[in-house]
């Protein structure tokens, strides 16, 4: 058995064996066009539907007036309506009428002026109107009835000044609004739908494709290689970093240019914050992986624990001060949170570097878990 | 005819429910989903992080700051005593907004009866500052009534006096649980059936059906079956919680409701199978189904308005069975519609149905390799 | 040469067992054995009796519950990135990546095996040649036929040249053509490169071909000797039988029930017996049969397996049914009179296929063809992976259109025809589709209300299929959790649930052992005895034999059709007096590819 060429010597970590690795696994990327699809076609396809679908802002709201005595000053307080950008006023006759409109939802609110509007106004007693909405979408109307305040109070001063009795308000607010002074929803929506992006493709992705080699039976053909457990891992974090890493590229580009969110950090911080998400992602993904082989449960798991968690836990829609305490303590669990605080001060606020710093720590924590875990829970094995 | 849709819808359920894994894929998500979302998601704003700076420190700024601490809406997190603390407490988000009471504050009330209070808040989230502003704003109106009152002094000449109908506490809660219930009716049964065929197609199982007696009618018969009653059963636990846990008013017909639930089932059933057989794996299954719901579910008003949408996509929500289940719940839940009221919105889904049910069993048939 | 002899495996009361919710399996029961350098080893046993086991814990991807087992001198628990470094491995389903080309998965082997680029150039070259998959390089896996996968698989085993090669079950679902060129590789390597092999095979022809042999069955080991010697213990047990009147389906049945004997099959024109113990004087006798020839013959290596495995009826799964159909179900089966009628009365034809055609766009999978079926008849679909006969299948069955020609079904285009039509139909799909996640109960209840059967009438039926096929004791087990065997049975008592006059399998005895698959055939004779009509497809050309005529396909198109015995005697020569099915297919096959050069 001489010319038996001695088996090659392995080390325990190869260069070459890593190679391998990224390698297949990038083309496999490349030609699995489901990859490609949650890569790239979906971020663009969430990005457009919430950039255009999703808005928080009210414009155009169709009020009904109901305005029992009509004279200059009923017309002035209307005429403030028809200015404002926020309102579309319409007018009926009777309180009924109105009603029914509300009912049948064609106005979302209606304003009465009672007939004795003017007089009320001029003798400093109390002239009355009443207001009703539509409270079914709280938070639409709680925004409306804002909006209509403000309305009332510019009109109250106006009116007083011109009657030259000026109006005694105590207190009045001087307002300023920080880092998005517009208040305009997508410019915190969209970056933190980067975020939600970002976990699909991190988590979802790479919790399939490791399903996928136990379901195919290439698993344990790689398995029998020299190939090391921490080659074989890391072979497949690479591609996918690289591949979360574009989609979050993408995104960033899409809302500074498509969507104009001002941008106000700077890229590198940007860049290294979610290269440590994507890595905890990647964690996640990979550790739901050693839990099933099976695809669907794979895909079940990661949109339960990953995919729901980041859109409603993470604040990136809903503010966590605002939930009961239980459910705020569960967000911590949800790496997400931590990077919709980074990405959104860093668009909007600029380098941040307590909440950056704060954030980092806690992803480095969580994906630290995560591979500790991994390593714990796999082996070069089929048990 | 029937006994054979019967014995297929028969087979449906053992299928699904026989397993341990698909059995916990039925009842754990959507209950945890229903406590979750009803907990979680709201726009509701307490507790709101407020910060103080007052510089003035008069009868009356003490008096507007005890106002401001008093209310439930607003937590005072800090006392700021120098002009550089303000920003840090904002962009380190450890306060939504800063109250800042100037030193010529009762100065300036003395001679002009009037005095600015500043207030700063953080605008990353537009809506929660949205809010908080309105916040702030009705309780000064509050406040400045209160200090007139005590003086004796007339009240601002015109008096807004407002209602909110069908939910006068203006509680989100009330607004998207009921969104909840079409939400998980649209969720389970979707999947169930996107999955039902592609499974079938994978371990080859369909094409022994198909060349049993039973023709595609009877097919699609026996499988919309299971859908739509896992549907109903879930809808029921699901509208069960919501008013004996959640207590949101039921205000309408609960037959109303049904009927909605129903034809609403029967559109999400149509669409699950119609995926179903275009796809040949339940991996495609399930991606397919995904890409419905996610935009389904986003273009349907459930969190944010249709009305707020560009024009285009208003449109584009007119093929959502989801839009109208919506107005349908709400309007049943709240406002105590009655079947009259929402026919403009049984009879879309009712289409939306039939087309891609008939879609789906013409694709039984046609599509095969 | 002294390393010859010397054991390149060794198992000492290996144990290994896995914990199912609510049961525990014993995968290995207490294994010991050696296994020589230098040879090929062969591991056969029937479906579930281990040998996956065996071979994943020797490639250190399981680790044994008790005992010790050494590969080449490491052993498998402290040590098995050593061994993987020097072992090839091809599992059941060779383990290739679909998505990458033939090229991009020898790298990646290479790469995993930390092969200098330098030495790459020759090797490949070496293994390209001996596979022939040179011009194929740049092709995706996904994209070959099964025989070319599993030679890319084995090609990827052998990148870093190993001292032991373990394949499990290499030549499962493929052609004839590409088992012969997998045998050559592995001969090949063993000459040049000294290599061992052990490989696990459903095929016994196979197994006769190996240097050493081991029998495994439900965790153990019944016997390890070399084919020869396994033979030679059935020395004066088997016989050819042979009747003038008699049809041999009919022989077969009626010797199968005779007492003395424990197996009778059909052999080319004959019937194959083995007798339960040597007949030292003569000849066995059987008053009953008239006009019968017989005569001593050469044991088969398949003798010995079945005799091996009748003598260990330790479960259900060996025991094959010698019960017959005829004996139950005297309404749906015929007695030895009207069978003989029916089997004359064979005029009429109940399948017409009319030049049909299949386009997937530019791909005609298959190119016009033509043939009849008679009632009554057991007619065979044969050909490799990919010759067009699944798709073929499938439009008879109407589960797919036609795109030219008619073909007709009793009369009806099945893809157009009411339920009425389809209830006189069975059919049996490849792979056992059934309802994984169901009972057999469940399974039988469903299939038998889809054929409208009910009340009294179904209880009957479904009682019938239990007792028929033994499915009673796993009445109420998930029909994923059975083994293979009873799947097949399953599935085959569901296509039958119905009593339909024409029946439709397709590969119905793929990836089943030896053993299962004799007990199908049984029962298929059986049927077609009574007057079932039967079109079956398989790529067991040892399976041709029980046709009464068969088609033999290739890449879309007729290559022969007739019946066995014209089939074979076309190809007698002097060397070659009674030519085997598989010889007639090879030969067929490659005077098909010498028309396609010369023209």
């Amino acid at each position: 058995m001489n010319e038996h060429a001695p088996a090659p010597r392995q080390q325990s970590f190869s260069p070459q064996r890593l190679k391998g690795i990224v390698r297949k696994e990038s083309l496999q990327i490349i030609r699995d066009p489901s990859s490609i699809a949650i890569a790239f076609v979906l971020p663009v396809v969430l990005l457009l539907l919430f950039g255009y679908g999703v808005s928080l802002d009210a414009k155009h709201v169709p009020i009904g007036f109901v305005v029992d005595n009509p004279d200059a000053n009923t017309q002035s307080f209307i005429g403030m309506f028809k200015h404002s950008d926020y309102f579309e006023p319409q007018r009926f006759i009777t309180t009924h009428e109105a009603k029914q409109a509300l009912k049948a939802r064609k106005i979302f609110g209606i304003v009465r002026l009672r007939s004795d509007f003017s007089d009320q106004l001029l003798s400093f007693g109390e002239a009355p109107i009443e207001l009703i909405v539509n409270g079914v979408d709280a938070n639409q109307a709680r925004i409306t009835e804002g909006y209509i305040l403000s309305i009332w109070q510019l009109w109250m001063s106006r009116t007083a000044q011109e009657q030259g009795k000026p109006l005694h308000i105590p207190v009045t607010i001087e307002q300023r609004v920080w880092f998005n002074p517009a208040l305009k929803s997508r410019n915190y929506l969209v970056p933190g739908l980067i975020a939600v992006i970002m976990t699909l493709i991190g988590a979802m992705l790479t919790a399939m494709v490791v399903a996928r080699e136990w379901e195919r039976g290439t698993m344990e053909a790689i398995l029998v290689t020299p190939v090391r457990l921490k080659e074989f891992l890391l072979g497949k974090l690479i591609p996918y970093f690289i591949l979360g890493m574009g989609g979050m590229l993408l995104s960033v580009a899409m809302a500074y240019w498509q969507f104009d969110v001002p941008f106000r950090g700077s890229f590198s911080v940007l860049f290294f914050a979610s290269a440590l998400f994507m890595l905890t992602c990647l964690g996640l993904g990979l550790f739901i992986s050693t839990i099933t082989r099976s695809q669907f449960v794979a895909g079940e798991i990661s949109i339960l624990v990953s995919f729901l968690p980041a859109f409603i836990l993470s604040g990136f829609i809903f503010d966590i001060n605002s939930m009961p305490v239980v459910i705020q303590w569960l967000t911590h669990l949800v790496p997400a949170r931590y990077f919709v605080d980074i990405i959104q001060s860093i668009f909007l606020a600029g380098n941040v570097w307590p909440i950056i710093l704060k954030n980092c720590a806690y992803l480095i924590l969580m994906s630290a878990v995560f591979f500790i875990l991994i390593i714990k829970k796999s082996h070069k094995s089929l048990e | 005819m029937l006994y054979q849709i019967l014995a297929l819808a028969l087979k449906e359920f053992q299928a699904i429910l026989r397993d341990r894994q698909s059995r916990l894929v039925l009842i754990g998500p959507p209950i945890a989903q229903l406590l979750v979302f009803g907990y979680a998601a709201t726009f509701d704003l307490n507790n709101i992080p407020v910060a103080i700076y007052n510089q003035d420190n008069s009868y009356l700024s003490r008096e507007l700051v005890s106002h401001i601490t008093g209310s439930p809406h607003f937590q005072l997190v800090k006392n700021i005593q120098k002009d550089d603390e303000i920003a840090p407490l904002i962009t380190t988000k450890k306060a939504l907004m800063v109250v800042h009471i100037k030193s010529d504050f009762s100065t300036e009330q003395a001679v002009d009866y009037s005095s600015k209070v500043q207030v700063i808040v953080d605008g990353r989230n537009s809506n929660t500052a949205l809010l908080s502003l309105n916040y702030i704003r009705t309780l000064l109106i509050d406040f400045n009534q209160q200090y007139l009152n005590d003086r004796g002094q007339h009240p601002p000449p015109a008096v807004l006096e407002i209602r909110s109908w069908f939910n006068p506490n203006l509680l989100s809660r009330w607004f998207i649980i009921p969104g909840i219930v079409a939400l998980l009716t649209l969720v389970v049964p979707l999947i169930v059936t996107a999955l039902s065929v592609a499974r079938e197609r994978e371990a080859g199982t369909f094409d022994q059906i198909l060349v049993t007696p039973l023709s595609p009618f009877q097919i699609l018969v026996g499988k919309s079956i299971p859908g739509i009653v896992i549907g109903l059963v879930q809808g029921t636990v699901i509208i069960a919680l919501t008013v004996l846990w959640f207590n949101i008013p039921l205000l309408g017909s609960i037959g109303t409701l049904y009927l909605g639930l129903t034809l609403f089932l029967m559109s999400t059933v149509g669409i699950g199978l119609m995926i179903s057989s275009l796809s040949v794996t339940q991996q495609q299954g399930l991606m397919g189904a995904f890409l419905f719901l996610v935009p389904a579910v986003i273009l349907s008003g459930f969190a944010t308005p249709i009305a707020n949408m560009p024009e285009l996509v208003q449109d584009l929500t007119y093929i959502n069975p989801m839009r109208y289940f919506l107005i349908i719940v709400r309007g049943i839940y709240l406002e105590g519609n009655s079947y009259g009221d929402l026919v403009s919105q049984f009879w879309p889904m009712t289409l939306i149905g039939l087309i891609s049910l008939t879609f789906a069993g013409w694709l039984f048939k046609h599509r095969m390799y | 040469m002294k390393n010859i002899s010397e054991a390149i495996i060794q198992l000492k009361n290996i144990s290994l067992s896995f914990t199912l919710p609510g049961r525990i399996i014993t995968a290995l029961d207490n294994i010991s054995l050696d296994v020589k350098a230098g040879q090929i080893t062969g591991l056969i046993g029937p479906d579930g009796a281990g040998k996956t086991t065996l071979m994943r814990l020797l490639s250190g991807l399981l680790r044994p519950d008790s005992g010790q087992a050494t590969v080449l001198g490491m052993d498998v628990v402290k040590s098995p990135q050593d061994i993987q470094s020097i072992i090839g491995y091809m599992p059941q389903r060779f383990g290739l990546y679909e998505d990458l080309t033939v090229q991009e998965n020898m790298d990646l082997y290479a790469d995993l095996h930390n092969i200098p680029v330098s030495q790459r150039a020759s090797r490949y070259e070496k293994l390209l040649s001996m596979s022939q998959m040179a011009p194929f390089t740049s092709r995706l896996a996904g994209k070959l036929s099964g025989g070319m996968k599993q030679k890319l698989g084995l090609a990827c085993a052998l990148v870093s040249p190993p001292r032991l090669l373990i394949l499990d079950e290499p030549t499962v679902g493929v052609d004839p053509v590409s088992r012969r060129e997998l045998w050559q590789i592995i001969n090949q390597m063993l000459q040049e490169e000294h290599i061992s092999v052990l490989m696990s095979t459903a095929y016994l022809d196979e197994a006769e071909r190996c240097d050493d042999v081991i029998l495994m069955h439900e965790g153990r080991i019944l016997d390890q000797a070399s084919p020869d010697d396994f033979s030679e213990k059935m020395h004066n047990r088997t016989f050819v039988a042979h009747s003038d009147t008699l049809s041999k389906r009919h022989l077969q049945f009626r010797l199968s029930r005779e007492p003395g004997v424990l197996d009778a099959l059909i052999d080319n024109d004959d019937i194959h017996l083995v007798m339960q113990e040597p007949v030292s004087d003569g000849l066995p006798l059987f008053k009953d049969i008239d006009n019968l020839t017989i005569h001593p013959t050469r044991p088969h290596f398949e003798d010995a397996f079945i005799a091996l495995l009748k003598k260990n009826p330790v479960s259900k799964t060996t025991s094959i049914a010698t019960t017959n159909l005829v004996d139950k179900d005297k309404t749906s089966l015929s007695t030895e009179d009207t069978s003989n009628n029916i089997s004359k009365d064979t005029t009429e034809s109940i399948i017409k296929v009319d030049k049909v055609v299949r386009r997937f766009g530019d791909f005609y999978a298959v190119k016009g063809i033509s043939f009849d079926v008679k009632k009554g008849e057991i007619f065979g679909l044969l050909g490799a992976n990919g010759a067009g006969k699944s798709t073929l299948f499938r439009m008879l069955c109407g589960l797919l259109p036609v795109s030219d020609g008619r073909v007709e079904v009793a009369g009806h285009n099945l893809r157009t025809a009411s339920a009425t039509a389809r209830a006189h139909i069975g059919y049996m799909a490849q792979r056992f589709s059934l309802y994984t996640n169901l009972t057999i109960k469940q399974n039988l209840m469903f299939f038998s209300k889809a054929y409208g059967l009910r009340g009294k009438k179904q209880q009957e039926r479904i009682q019938w299929a239990l007792d028929e096929f033994e499915l009673e004791e796993y009445l109420n087990t998930n029909s994923n959790d059975l083994p293979l065997g009873y799947k097949q049975r399953l599935a085959f008592a569901a296509a039958l649930m119905h009593e339909p006059d024409i029946l439709f399998l397709d590969e119905p005895t793929s990836g089943v052992d030896p053993l299962a698959r004799r007990e199908f055939w049984q029962r298929t004779n059986a049927l077609a005895e009574s007057g079932v009509t039967v079109l079956v497809t398989t790529h067991f050309m040892d399976e041709a034999n029980y046709c009464d005529r068969l088609i033999i396909m290739a890449s879309g198109t007729e290559l022969a059709t007739g019946s066995p015995e014209e089939l074979r005697s076309r190809f007698k020569t002097e060397q070659n007096p009674q030519p085997s099915m598989e010889d007639t297919f090879i030969a067929l096959v490659e005077s098909k590819t010498q028309q396609g050069q010369q023209s």
